[in-house]
């Protein structure tokens, strides 16, 4: 294996901004709860950090990205043994050949594992014991996310063989995560008083101020997934920057119609939106393709938001409307937009020449994963709720997360 | 001596406290208040939920004036409050018994 050093330094910065994301998840969520939650938000995500690295290193690359099975990774990695030594990961070979050190590729990945379960934090808001929260994501880090990875990302999984695409994670990441959400709630339950009582966000800047944080950060989250500093890297870098943009304005357009005002809180939104819909995308399109996905993206998100009161499920700062649908959109407008001439690694979607197929292998990786993260993460949630319980008491609700799990206030009077 | 006691919109607070000084009020203490009156509250959208905030923001301004300046008063406070739109506020007057001035312990027109 030869390793390039510019692609190297550019992994390696990328590990670092795909990090900030998650401080960046925190302020986007932190502002749109209830000031009595706010730290409660925060924790839950800065705790990830702490948590799923070791977990990472310990156990969960090695089932991601060890050995060579379809379905599993295994243990040769546990405790990253051999890693720094070997001359490249299983299947990581050919037009996958790595070009940077492995340890550079093992950190750049534990970001995204770290920030997955830390999405699910926003449809669970207000009201879940932080003890239980550590447990599942806990869990969840080490058997849903790396066995999904194992799939998607790994040459070796049965999704990558069967030629589904995901250049960045919009399976992995953001369908993995919304389905978690979902399971996770339909578990613990509405906010006490949802939807009869108005809870509206407690500190927007907060939540522009994280938007800012996770835009930036997702340049390192599509970018360097290109894995090299080079053309492809530059091709996801801009079409991280225009799908988030047209995801931005399609979401304004679109609540200024049926709302009355353009907000701030749609802004961001939009753009999120759009970030989470160009993830998968980002190395297999060219042209103002970005931009099409961004906008269609930024709509079908906005008119998903009702979802939840139509069928009465309490995802509080919609997890499931943004990132699940937003994942689903990305992945299959894959299927239509991919062209071959921006990625030779890739495939010609519907609209470049490619028929159905890719559209067809878009489906079943999105089918796919929805299924096993939901089922799993519905089980473990069962079970922790039937032993320790996942849900704060009443109590400790109304005075809310931050005194009742931490013992602090954010905002001294 | 009169307590007056105002609640006005709060981006009047700086055209109110300077017709005031006008006016000759010697002091004056501001709050920060949420309510409603007859303009009732608002509504506020965030991701397309509509949610009905019925406490508006308000601004309470308390003084404690000579019975002779009540009407001069009440006058720079309507002429400095006003907007003509609903919602610009009340204004109400109670008698004070006694006014002391902590530092010296003066009473009446004395502490003002």
């Amino acid at each position: 294996m030869t390793i390039d050093s510019g692609a190297t330094a550019w992994v390696l910065v990328s590990a670092a901004l795909v990090l900030f994301m998650t401080p960046g998840l925190a302020f986007f969520y932190g502002g749109m709860v209830r000031s009595k939650n706010v730290l409660g938000m925060l924790m839950q995500n800065i705790f990830a950090m702490g948590l799923i690295s070791i977990l990472w290193a310990t156990v969960g690359f090695s089932l991601a990205f060890g050995g060579s099975g379809k379905y599993f990774g295994n243990f040769d990695f546990m405790f990253l043994k051999d890693v720094a030594n070997i001359p490249n990961l299983p299947g990581y070979v050919d037009d996958f050949a790595l070009i940077i050190p492995p340890l550079a590729f093992v950190v750049y990945q534990m970001m995204f594992a770290i920030i997955t379960p830390a999405l699910i934090t926003g449809a669970t808001a207000d009201r879940m014991k932080f003890s239980a929260y550590c447990i599942l994501i806990g869990v969840w880090a080490v058997v849903v996310y790396p066995t999904v990875a194992h799939w998607v990302f790994s040459p070796n999984g049965w999704l990558f063989q069967e030629g589904a695409l995901d250049f960045a994670g919009g399976a992995v990441v953001h369908i993995n995560a919304g389905a978690a959400a979902l399971a996770v709630i339909l578990v613990l339950g509405k906010r006490r008083g949802w939807p009869r009582e108005a809870m509206p966000p407690h500190n927007l800047p907060y939540t522009i101020l994280g938007t800012g944080i996770l835009w930036f950060g997702w340049f390192g989250f599509n970018a360097g997934s290109a894995l090299g500093a080079n053309g492809l890297a530059a091709q996801a870098l801009i079409n991280t920057q225009l799908a988030a943009a047209s995801g931005m304005i399609a979401w304004l357009i679109i609540e200024k119609i049926k709302a009355g005002h353009a907000t701030t809180l749609g802004a961001a939104s939009g753009a999120v939106a759009g970030l989470v819909a160009i993830t998968p995308c980002a190395g297999f399109v060219g042209g103002m393709a970005p931009i099409a996905i961004g906008a269609i993206t930024g709509f079908v998100c906005y008119l998903c938001l009702t979802l939840k009161t139509k069928f009465g499920f309490d995802d509080s700062l919609d997890v499931i409307a943004v990132h699940l649908v937003g994942g689903l959109a990305g992945a299959l407008l894959l299927g239509l937009f991919a062209d071959t001439a921006i990625n030779g690694l890739g495939a010609d979607g519907l609209f470049f020449g490619g028929g159905a197929s890719l559209l067809g292998k878009q489906a079943l990786a999105s089918v796919a994963t929805f299924a096993f993260s939901f089922v799993v993460t519905y089980v473990v949630a069962k079970i922790l709720n039937a032993t320790i319980g996942i849900r704060v008491s009443p109590e400790n609700e109304l005075v809310g997360l931050d005194q009742s799990q931490h013992a602090e206030t954010a905002y001294q009077a | 001596m009169k307590l007056i006691t105002a609640i006005v919109k709060p981006f009047k607070l700086d055209d109110v406290k300077e017709a005031l000084k006008g006016a000759g009020v010697q002091g004056i203490t501001v709050s920060e208040v949420r309510g409603f009156g007859r303009q009732g509250g608002h509504t506020e959208t965030y991701r397309g939920a509509e949610y009905n905030i019925d406490f508006v923001p308000k601004v309470r301004l308390e003084m404690v004036v000579h019975d002779d300046d009540v009407e001069k008063t009440i006058a720079a406070l309507r002429g400095a409050a006003s907007t003509g739109k609903i919602g610009d506020g009340k204004i109400w007057v109670t008698n004070a018994e006694r006014i002391i001035r902590i530092r010296t312990g003066e009473e009446g027109s004395d502490a003002l």
